[in-house]
């Protein structure tokens, strides 16, 4: 298949989804449009971890740190000068941060510049760690920001966090930069650069002795990732209209993570799938917290059931299927096309 | 013409605590020739080859390639420098194809780079086009071109050493390093890789320094040879030289001798 009909192919999908979201958008009720958002950003989420988990072998669990810097950024560029004189209660903001304003675009674009920003900055001396040792380091600082986000009240309100951020991230929103990371990811997943990074993943000693300079291109991955972490957070901030430092705890993390390993370490079109799935489960599974009544059995409801029900299965995935839904397959026009091809012919 | 010295090591020692696993290593090997490095186990060849690739750094001694210092830099900039290298224990990227193995290789000489593919910029996409296809030519030499869709650990054991050597040679060297070739061939095939590896050496203008316990390949394509004992250099000069070495028969004899109580 060449890459004139992949093109075709790939446009004429998006506009099939434009279609249904607009569709969508006209009679689904409101929760249900929410849960199309969530999905759309756990898309974000999840393919910016495995590009660094997944393709490069970088086991990071910083997200929510990331995701925090890009919510924070945004809703500061987004909330109107009023909004902030009557939101910062414990402290004057800076005047910087009185002043700051921008379009939502801009926003979340910066949101996403500035935590691969600091993706850099602790990439630099995290990266030449070993595995486990990132894992922890990472942990430390998403842990290190929430600290930040609490303890400068004159920058992020505190404890309190920012309340009544305007609802930009609408679905058009946010499918149009879940698409846009989908493009620059498959992009770069899919080029001579990405074959590098999964030699890096693959063998750190033998992709040195071909050249590649390993620190450096980890660096770009992870500030890669940072960024579209960034961009999800922003995106996070608006949809739900408030932020605080308790909503960037590590569950958030661990919610992008096992939506990565369920699709498959290594596989976009996996993370898509689960992506989608999983949202959906995650809400779905809140029937668990309620109090359930079995003709005369009655069980009251746990809070954060669901999250046992959760780790059960993340940890079944990882006893019994261990490379995920997709392992670092993908489903591709070609895989497709030869599979009705076979469908027709066996006719 | 005056043979010109590609590659120099000047005293190359390598201590691990009380150990010397190489002391005083000095070699000078003239471009365009295949040359051998043998000792028993332990002997500390792997380990020269470690510290000309920069992967160890030596305690004492210089590495001279091309009339310029290498000593210690990193292995990335030495490959960049112009020297490759396989590996004792074969190290292919496991979940890559055998074209993407290759491809890894060429990235080194690659010019467009990662924002060139984030945006889909024809040059990039022109320059990517050009390197799949300078893979498969390499691929067709090592007689693989046919796997060139496979995973790269699903190769017989043969094929998965020319896979390293394809590799290698993706990175343009003028020097290139073998850790034992011919390990776990068979005879056809240990016949076939020493006529292959004179034909690259032809084809790519090469220099090859290769490890090997197969005293056949060793003695049948090698110009020059060293001999480490114990880390120590117990004997250097052609292949009939060293086969009448009694300090070299001594080594492998007493391996023997050793080996058989
Ligand atoms: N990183 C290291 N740390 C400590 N000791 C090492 C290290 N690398 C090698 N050695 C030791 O140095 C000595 C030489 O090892 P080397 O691998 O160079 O031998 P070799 O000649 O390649 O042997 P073989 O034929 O078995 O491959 C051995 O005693 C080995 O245990
Ligand atoms: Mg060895």
């Amino acid at each position: 298949m060449d890459r004139k009909t992949k093109n075709i192919l790939n446009l004429l999908t998006v506009a099939v989804l434009g279609v249904l979201l607009w569709l969508a958008k006209g009679h689904l009720d409101g929760y249900k449009i929410q849960i199309l958002n969530l999905i759309a950003i756990n898309i974000i989420l999840a393919l910016s971890l495995n590009l660094i988990y997944g393709f490069t072998g970088m086991f990071s669990l910083g997200h929510a740190g990331f995701m925090a810097i890009g919510a924070y950024v945004c809703s500061i560029l987004i909330m109107t000068p009023g909004q902030k004189e009557m939101l910062f209660i414990l402290d004057a903001p800076y005047p910087w941060v009185q002043a700051a304003q921008a379009p939502f675009f801009v926003a979340v674009l910066l949101g996403g510049l500035i935590a691969a920003a600091a993706g850099i900055a602790v990439g630099i001396p995290l990266l030449r760690l070993g595995d486990d040792y990132l894992g922890i380091a990472t942990l430390g600082f998403a842990e290190i920001v929430r600290v930040f986000a609490n303890n400068l009240p004159r920058l992020t309100n505190g404890a309190l966090g920012f309340k009544g951020i305007p609802d930009y991230a609408n679905i058009w929103w946010n499918f149009g930069w879940c698409l846009l990371t989908l493009y620059f990811v498959m992009r770069i997943v899919n080029s001579n650069f990405g074959n590098t990074l999964k030699a890096i993943r693959d063998d750190e000693t033998a992709a040195t002795a071909m050249g590649i300079n390993v620190f450096k291109y980890k660096l770009i991955s992870f500030a890669m990732g940072a960024f579209f972490a960034g961009v999800g957070g922003a995106l996070l901030g608006s949809l739900l209209t408030t932020i605080d430092p308790k909503m960037f705890l590590f569950i958030l993390t661990f919610n992008i993570l096992m939506i990565v390993v369920t699709g498959g370490l290594g596989s976009i079109t996996g993370s898509v799938l689960a992506g989608i799935g999983i949202t959906i489960l995650l809400e779905w599974l809140r029937f668990v917290e309620n109090p359930i009544s079995i003709g005369n059995f009655y069980i009251a409801g746990v809070p954060g059931m669901r999250m046992v029900v959760f780790s059960l299965a993340l940890l079944f995935i990882i006893l019994f299927r261990r490379e995920g839904l997709m392992g670092t397959r993908e489903i591709t026009w070609e895989g497709l096309a030869a599979r009705i091809g076979k469908r027709g012919n066996s006719k | 013409m005056k043979p010109e010295t590609i590659l120099e090591t000047q005293a190359l020692t390598m201590r691990f605590g009380g150990l010397t696993a190489v002391g005083n290593f000095s070699a000078a090997i003239t471009r365009g020739s295949i040359v051998g490095l043998i000792g028993p186990n332990g002997a500390g060849k792997t380990t020269c080859f470690n510290m000309i690739t920069g992967f160890y750094t030596p305690t004492q001694g210089k590495v001279i390639f091309q009339g310029r210092e290498i000593t210690g830099k990193k292995p990335y900039l030495v490959c960049k420098s112009g020297i490759a290298r396989t590996f004792q224990n074969i190290r292919l990227f496991k979940n890559e194809t055998v074209l993407e193995n290759v491809m890894i290789g060429c990235h080194l000489r690659q010019k467009t780079t990662w924002w060139h593919a984030l945006f889909s910029l024809p040059a990039s996409l022109r320059e990517e086009k050009a390197i799949k296809e300078k893979s498969l030519d390499l691929l067709e030499v090592v007689g693989l071109r046919d796997l060139a869709g496979e995973k790269s650990t699903s190769l017989p054991y043969g094929a998965q050493r020319r896979l390293e050597i394809a590799r290698a040679l993706a990175t343009d060297p003028a020097f290139l390093l073998l850790d034992e070739p011919a390990a776990g061939m068979n005879p056809n095939e240990t016949r076939d890789l020493m006529a292959f590896i004179r034909q690259i050496r032809d084809r790519f203008r090469l220099t090859i320094l290769l490890i090997e316990h197969d005293m056949k390949v060793v003695m049948g394509i090698c110009e020059h040879i060293w001999v480490l004992d114990y880390g120590e250099t117990i004997a250097e000069g052609s292949p009939d030289q060293i086969k009448a070495d009694p300090k070299v028969i001594e080594a492998y004899l007493g391996e023997e001798a050793v080996q058989s109580a």
